[in-house]
């Protein structure tokens, strides 16, 4: 029965001490950095592309964390990640007068699509994105909403207010909040034949389309532009301020520029460089 | 009995369940040789030795067991799953390691499964494995040795063997207290016989004289194999 | 079925990005199940053995305890390990260890209360015979799950299957960062978002395999000893 035991629990000692080795290199790196984004940049696999690039210059880890514009401010605020980059300018702007960023810098923008069923029940195709959202509200047609508090769910909000609908008083049955990522609402959207507001950049990765395709695009009021920032220091003494500046400089600096202008899905590119464009318009 | 007793029982009720099992009852043992208890199906037998032991604390009344050391061996012989030596080693974990081995060995010996002390226990027939659990009382060198019905589930072979190594312990100056409802056995093997009816002790004296000619009605109802309305009852 | 032709041709281009989630996946589940072990066998045996007060309500947590919902044990990991949180300052949020912690939190109680349940059984029938032999309440503990060891692998491969699929805990701790803490359930989760589907469901069967292989190892080794002791 001794041998037996102490058998066992050398077998089991070792197999914790084993693993939590292999595992404490990961979460001991010095210099790694957070970077909460959104989930439609992550699911782009621009961050995939970029960052191999960034670390065989600097040699610096990033981790991205992949949530909704709100989400991952709120955890910026948190003090649990060192950069954000995120694409909800009012929500930005409010992060960077609450003293959580000392400055926000233009990074790159892409554009949002109208993405619907091919047989387009509510007659938009071609149309401008207010006459569109109206058309859709009046229709009743089948609509699904991110609902997660992300950029991509603000500019929805904001296109329904622009062409003049009340969500409150006009939503019903056709307007599906899933309170998820692009992704799962894209397949939602797919499953159910409905309209969706989508990021170029998710769309073109996106497979599982069926029917759906792009039915408006390349309205200015689809712009949408992402913005960096990192996390002030004095609200977070923890923040990695050396990493996390360089990442920003890096991805504003030409090199960064280029790198972003080069990611392309199928021959398209993806997002596009506006660093050094006066103004964000 | 001129000398203190080894165990005295005073005035003991107990209840589980929010039945009386004793009754007021008082018993007395006097150290060495064989005793045992008989009686029917719930008369309290079981419970008393679990009192001697200390598993249950009576409700009411006195115990007093002047015991260095006790063993108690129960009808089920209740072994791990490791070898025949580790469960014998089991009472015996204060002793150094070397110590330990050699009254392993020893009482492994004496009952007869040396040679099968790194065999898994579990794997025993029911004559063996009631043996073991006589080597780990054995082991324990213990004053006092108490036993729930040991052989009511064994073969005579398996009995007789069981009967030789407690006839053997009682020589070699260990109190004995038996229940049993073997008569033979109880014949063969006590000194003394305390008759246990409805909690408790009714009728005491040599064997010879109680199987023969019992003085109570309790004793004698239950030698002549009456009382079944107590059997079911247990069953039920 | 195209989607399953599609799925299989895809587990022949897995590459050695997948090898290294499901490595990830493996000594996190592992490593958080160990820890359920440590701590949960011990609580489990005590709660069978000792005796104390409350303790009937005790064991009705502690089984209550066994259907945690992950995502509220994410959350409140998540709370406590941000840098604005108690612990914040250890940095372990969106590390492997935040989610070896967070998956350690559902294995314990279940390894415990299961843990409980099988010494409790063991006791009926040796119960009597240990406290019989004067041994204290740990030492009586620590026979009883001696004698129930094989029947402990069933819940160290329950605690294994809580940990190794439940995603809602280490998606919140662990951030599912690509090459740090993205296991085999996020991925799973972020490809079926990106609406590759069959390489969601290639994924999901070199998931299954992982289970199935761990749970046909502890099978043979529990065979094994079972033989010797059982």
């Amino acid at each position: 029965m001794d041998r037996l035991r102490r058998s066992l629990l050398t077998v089991g000692l070792t197999l914790v001490l084993g693993l939590s080795a292999a595992t404490a290199p990961a979460s001991a790196e010095p210099s790694a950095i957070v970077v909460a984004s959104t989930t439609s940049t992550e699911q782009s696999g621009l961050f995939k592309y970029l960052l191999p690039i960034f670390h065989e210059k600097t040699g610096i880890d990033v981790k991205v964390v992949a949530l909704g514009t709100g989400q991952a401010l709120d955890a910026a605020r948190r003090g649990d990640a060192d950069v954000v980059l995120v694409h909800d300018r009012p929500a930005e702007d409010a992060f960077v007068a609450q003293g959580f960023a000392k400055a926000r810098r233009d990074v790159m923008y892409n554009d949002f699509v109208l993405v619907g069923p091919v047989s387009d029940p509510a007659r938009i195709r071609g149309v401008g994105v207010r006459e569109a959202f109206a058309k859709l509200a009046a229709a009743k047609a089948p609509f699904v909403s991110r609902g997660d508090r992300s950029g991509t769910h603000s500019a929805e909000l904001r296109s329904w207010k622009e062409a003049g609908v009340d969500l409150a008083s006009a939503r019903g049955d056709w307007y599906r909040d899933v309170g998820q990522g692009m992704g799962p609402a894209l397949n939602t959207a797919s499953a159910l034949g409905a309209y969706i507001l989508a990021d170029r950049g998710t769309w073109l990765a996106f497979k599982n389309r069926g029917d759906l395709t792009i039915l408006v695009q390349g309205d200015p009021r689809l712009f949408n532009p992402y913005g960096v920032m990192l996390v002030n220091p004095e609200r977070h003494a923890s923040v990695k301020v050396k990493e996390g500046q360089a990442f920003v400089d890096w991805l504003v600096s030409p090199e960064g520029q280029n790198a972003i202008a080069s990611y392309k899905i199928g021959g398209e590119q993806l997002f596009f460089p506006n660093a050094h464009a006066p103004g964000t318009r | 009995m001129s000398a203190a007793p080894l165990i005295r029982l005073d005035d003991i009720g107990l209840s589980l369940d929010g039945r009386r099992i004793l009754d007021r009852l008082r018993l007395e043992i006097a150290a060495g040789g064989v005793t045992a208890l008989i009686g029917p199906n719930g008369a309290g037998k079981s419970v008393t030795l679990r009192v001697i032991d200390g598993l249950l604390r009576p409700d009411s009344g006195v115990v007093r067991v002047a015991s260095r050391r006790r063993a108690f061996v129960f009808q089920r012989p209740a072994l791990i799953r490791a070898s025949a030596a580790a469960n014998v080693a089991l009472a015996l974990k204060a002793l150094p390691r070397r110590e330990r081995a050699a009254r392993v060995a020893e009482a492994l010996a004496r009952v007869g499964l040396a040679h099968r002390s790194r065999d898994a226990a579990t794997r025993f027939s029911g004559g063996e494995q009631q043996r073991l659990a006589l080597a780990r009382a054995w082991a324990m060198r213990p004053d006092l040795l108490l036993l729930d019905e040991p052989t009511a589930s064994l073969d005579p072979a398996a009995t007789e063997i069981v009967e030789e190594l407690l006839g053997a312990m009682a020589r070699a100056g260990t109190t004995v207290v038996l229940v049993s409802h073997n008569l033979g056995q109880v014949a063969r093997l006590a000194g003394t016989v305390l008759v246990l009816a409805a909690g408790r002790v009714v009728e005491q004296g040599p064997p010879r004289r109680i199987l023969s000619s019992p003085r109570t009605p309790e004793a004698r109802a239950y030698l002549a194999g009456e009382l079944p309305w107590t059997v079911f009852a247990e069953a039920s | 079925m195209p989607i399953l032709h599609e799925t299989l041709s895809r587990l022949w281009t897995l590459d050695r990005d997948v090898l290294a989630i499901a490595w990830l996946s493996l000594r996190v589940s592992l490593t958080a199940v160990s820890i359920g072990l440590l701590l949960g066998i011990p609580l489990g045996a005590l709660f069978a053995v000792a005796r104390f007060p409350g303790r009937g309500a005790l064991t009705g947590l502690l089984n209550a305890f066994m259907g945690l919902p992950p995502v509220i044990v994410g959350l409140v990991l998540y709370l406590v390990l941000s840098r604005s949180g108690p612990l914040g300052s250890l940095g372990l949020l969106f590390t492997p260890s935040a989610m070896i912690a967070a998956q350690a939190t559902l294995a314990t109680p279940l390894v415990a209360a299961l843990t409980r349940q099988v010494v409790a059984d063991a006791q009926v029938h040796l119960g009597e015979q240990l406290r019989s032999l004067g041994l204290s309440a740990p030492r009586q503990a620590g026979i009883l799950i001696y004698d129930v060891r094989f029947s402990l692998v069933t819940a160290a491969l329950a605690a294994f299957g809580r940990a190794i699929s439940e995603i809602g805990a280490v998606l919140v701790v662990g951030g599912n960062i690509d090459g740090h803490t993205r296991t085999m359930t996020t991925a799973i989760s972020l490809e079926t978002q990106k609406g590759d589907l069959s390489l969601a469901l290639a994924l999901g069967l070199v998931l299954m395999s992982l289970v199935v292989v761990v749970n046909a190892a502890a099978a043979l080794l529990r065979g094994h000893a079972a033989r010797a002791y059982g």
